[in-house]
């Protein structure tokens, strides 16, 4: 019998169970696909937003100022990549500056630090390649750019350090109330029982709470489609360059990426299928066409990649987080933008519901820190020569386009709730990531992972479970 | 700090043919660096034949074309340190790099030579729409799962983009009991070399679908099939021409790209039309003491032409090791006319020039009938009928030294009609 069980190992279960896993309590996160951060969480825009969009007085506006206030410190303690960059929301028309004005005073509201109006030539002289259209820009000091799988992994990880079980590759069929109070949750495995289920199951989250609450909730799956271009033109801009925000979301945004990428997105389409991740061409020549109008000749000829992500969005354009009428069964829903911002807040709120059902007893061990996969390109000569001399595999360079070497990946493999697909790996060492597009590192990736995982090279899977349970043995 | 007089960069075809000619040219302190485990590059996992027609007046595969050089190295006592790759080059000639048995390592070098080789345009840059499951792999990765690791990466097979690779790839996975259902082609003519469309597709009944591409992909976590549609003249899809193809691999051969980060790493000038770098009669780069040849520095169709090349890029380099630069000639500046995307070398000093002088360049389209001709100053310096020109063919023009004697200024390659 667990204390909690969260379902979905996004970026939003994830910092939950980092955040439950300080107290005594017996955390379970159960996810259906082989890996955390399989879902939303890893194809988004990627800002630790400033927080000067949502509504004043809404749970998005106090948990993304909140998690905006957390990100900083959590990226040094737990070791992953993030950047105050700072950010700048255009208007192309001076008959627009009431609603910069209007942004503005909200950001104000919501308790947003160092907002201020500047003009074109401002921005421009902030930001070279701004378009010669821009008239207004609202700056925002305090936004930032994050690596959402590194923070994702990052929760998971430290939370797993700290006795946090991970049941990967495994789905919810159906979840029962039982007579005791507590939940029987049918798996495709077996049956989980645990007192406490939080329900952060991200697009599926209204199957989830469907299964357990009487009252009407949808998730509309809204898709974003994105662009990512080549590290040789990722300094084309140094902020993040938003469009006044529109009713279906933030517009189309042009942001460095805290790896030196450049990425241009995304759309906003609501859609039917919540698998439907597919980029479609009318999508990402709206991406290029509205990115061109923020920043001039953006190098669309740069473009290593192109993908779409899903966001989870609710009935109410708020986030949803509160024990249902239900007892014990905690909704962590509609956690669309800013959703990665407010992660760690919304960890915080919701422990704060699990301390209304369950006593709250802080651990005395509970390790805060966890390191991540050494980024050996980033090391000083000296210490690449250490790390070669105790493990010869750090000489050894696999991704030529990201100089990712093979101890590394062997780390990211071996780690705990380490890779089992080349998309892991990937967002664990950015082996894959570059220019090429693993078109040179996959076969040996590939090799490394069917040795570790014992299985053939042909059976190595880019993403998605594998059908003999390999992978997916996070329990602690 | 070791010294080298010269370091070359990259253990293919390119480099081999290279540190041969250095040495052959009295120069001893040569050394090769190569990333991979042994030498001859993306030639190992070429199994199939073809190779060498040039070099050695016989059909040999691409590792016994490999083969032969680097016995010839093993021959001449060359140094080569494999599992070695060169991780930045400065201005200086100071070239750092990693291997598990050295560490990180920076070594000096009288002269460069760069010969990294090419890579392969990913799904990324071709902008198809779809989802990004397994089964989408560039041909040659697919070569290298199917050649050197044994695994056939699936058992229906569509091929975007007709590259040499491709066609050799839609063979081979033929051979190894896949069923290649297409080649697509967004151009209305064959990126690839006419014996491999004999050889590779009309023998084995594969459609190559010219004027159509790939518009979709579809298949959350593994390739279910795709969707083929033709283009227009300006290679935009035409709605309503969708026809879906079941397949569990596509396999992309849509052009290949010099590889040469380490070359912008320490300055060296690209020529954006060839992706490599711009280079002087001798295939020296914008750099002093730094050459380049093979495919970094264009993109070749036949490995005869890198070997030839390339002993050139090493004759150079010692030339340059053991006499210093040679200066003060007049400079022709070549400029690529009508039907002419690019010619290498960019620029000829005469009094550099031995005997002759290479140019090699490609066409832009298909010529039928059409004369190479190339003019200095108001006067014809060479002209050359081809009953066909097409851009998968590098075309390759000879000119002696004493038609060069006394030009200066600007010469014109183009392609005229008769």
């Amino acid at each position: 019998m667990y204390d909690v069980l969260i379902i979905g190992a996004g970026v939003t279960g994830c910092a939950a169970a980092r955040e439950l896993s300080k107290y005594q309590l017996s955390v379970c996160v159960l996810e259906k696909e082989s890996d955390v951060c399989e879902g939303t969480s890893k194809a988004n825009s990627a800002i630790v937003h400033a927080g000067f969009d949502a509504v004043t007085g809404s749970l998005k506006a106090k948990l993304n100022v909140r998690g905006n206030q957390m990100i900083p410190e959590l990226s040094k303690l737990l070791d992953f990549d993030f950047a105050m960059n700072g950010a700048l929301v255009l208007c192309f028309d001076k008959e627009q500056l009431p609603q910069l004005e209007e942004l503005k005073q909200r950001g104000i509201d919501n308790g947003v630090k160092g907002l201020e109006i500047v003009s074109g030539d401002k921005a421009r002289e902030m930001e070279p390649e701004l378009s010669d259209e821009v008239a207004y820009a609202l700056y925002a000091p305090t936004s930032g750019i994050v690596c959402p799988f590194e923070m994702t992994l990052a929760f998971a990880e430290n939370a797993y350090a700290n006795g946090a079980e991970f049941r990967l590759s495994e789905k919810v069929i159906s979840i029962e109330k039982t007579p005791e109070g507590t939940f029987g949750v049918k798996t495709d495995k077996g049956l989980i029982e645990t007192k406490v289920v939080i329900n952060a199951a991200g697009v599926y989250a209204d199957k989830i709470h469907g299964m357990v609450s009487e009252r009407p909730m949808t998730i509309t799956p809204r898709r974003g489609e994105y662009l990512l271009m080549d590290r040789e033109v990722g300094g084309k801009v140094s902020h993040t360059v938003f469009q006044l925000p529109t009713r279906m979301g933030k517009g189309i945004l042009v942001t460095p990426t805290v790896h030196g990428n450049l990425l241009v997105g995304p759309t906003a389409d609501n859609i039917e299928d919540k698998e439907d991740t597919s980029t479609t061409r009318k999508g990402l020549e709206e991406v290029r066409a509205k990115g061109a109008l923020s920043v001039k000749d953006l190098p669309f000829n740069k473009v290593i990649t192109s993908f779409s992500g899903l966001r989870a969005v609710g009935d109410t354009h708020d986030f949803i987080i509160e024990e249902t009428e239900v007892p014990g069964f905690i909704d962590a829903v509609g956690i669309e933008s800013p959703g990665l911002t407010s992660a760690p807040a919304i960890a915080e709120y919701l422990r704060d519901i699990v301390g209304t059902i369950l006593p709250l007893e802080p651990k005395e061990n509970f390790i805060s820190e966890r390191r991540g996969v050494v980024r050996f390109s980033r090391l000083s000569p000296e210490e690449q020569n250490e790390l070669i001399r105790r493990e010869p595999a750090y000489g050894s360079i696999v991704c030529r386009c990201e100089t990712v070497t093979e101890g590394e990946i062997l780390d990211s493999i071996d780690r705990p709730l380490g890779a089992t697909t080349l998309d892991g790996v990937k967002r664990r060492t950015r082996a894959g990531m570059g220019r090429c597009q693993a078109g040179f590192c996959s076969p040996r990736t590939m090799a490394l992972i069917a040795e570790k995982l014992g299985i053939g090279i042909g059976e190595v899977r880019k993403n998605g479970c594998y059908e003999n349970g390999k992978g997916g043995e996070g329990d602690a | 700090m070791r010294e080298f007089d010269l370091v070359i960069v990259g253990g293919g075809p390119a480099g081999m043919a290279a540190a041969i000619a250095a040495r052959e040219k009295g120069l001893e302190n040569v050394v090769i660096f190569e990333r991979d485990h042994s030498l001859g590059g993306i030639l190992n996992q070429c199994i199939h034949n073809g190779f060498g027609l040039h070099t050695f007046k016989e059909e040999l595969t691409g590792p016994e074309y490999a083969y032969r050089y680097a016995v010839k190295v093993d021959e001449l006592g060359i140094p080569y340190e494999t599992g070695t790759m060169v991780l930045d080059i400065n201005d200086k000639r100071e070239v750092t790099i990693i291997s598990p048995g050295r560490g990180v390592e920076t070594v000096k070098a009288g002269a460069v030579v760069l010969a990294m080789g090419c890579r392969e345009r990913p799904r990324g840059a071709l902008n198809i729409p779809g989802f990004r499951p397994k089964g989408v792999y560039t041909a040659g990765t697919a070569q290298k799962l199917v050649n050197i690791e044994g695994v056939v990466p699936g058992r229906s097979v569509v091929i975007l983009g007709s590259g040499d690779i491709g066609l050799i790839m839609a063979r081979r996975m033929t051979l190894e009991g896949a069923k290649v259902k297409a080649v697509v082609e967004l151009m209305p003519y064959s990126s690839g070399l006419k014996r491999n469309i004999v050889q590779c597709l009309e023998d084995y009944d594969i459609p190559l679908m010219l004027s159509h591409t790939v518009v979709d992909i579809r298949g959350k976590d593994k390739l279910e099939g795709v969707y083929v549609a033709a283009v227009d003249s300006k290679n935009v899809p035409i709605e309503g021409t969708e026809e879906y193809f079941e397949c569990d691999t596509l396999l992309l051969s849509c052009g290949l790209l010099p590889e040469n980060e380490l070359s912008r790493s320490c300055g060296v000038v690209i020529d954006p039309r060839t992706g490599g770098a711009v280079v002087n009669e001798s295939l020296e780069t914008s750099i002093e003491g730094v050459f380049a040849c093979g495919n970094v520095l264009h993109v070749h169709d036949l490995v005869d032409f890198v070997s030839e090349e390339s002993a050139r890029a090493g004759a150079a380099a010692a030339d340059f090791v053991k006499n210093g630069r040679r200066t003060g000639g007049e400079q022709i500046k070549l400029i690529p006319g009508n039907g002419v995307r690019y010619t290498v070398p960019g620029t000829v000093d005469v009094t550099n020039v031995e005997q002759e002088v290479h140019i090699r360049f490609r066409v832009t389209g298909v010529f039928r009938n059409s004369s190479i001709v190339m003019t200095c100053g108001g006067s014809e310096v060479f002209r050359r009928r081809s009953r066909i020109l097409v851009p998968s063919e590098m075309q390759d023009v000879v000119i002696k030294k004493e038609k060069l004697e006394g030009l200066s200024g600007e010469m014109t390659v183009e392609i005229r009609g008769e």
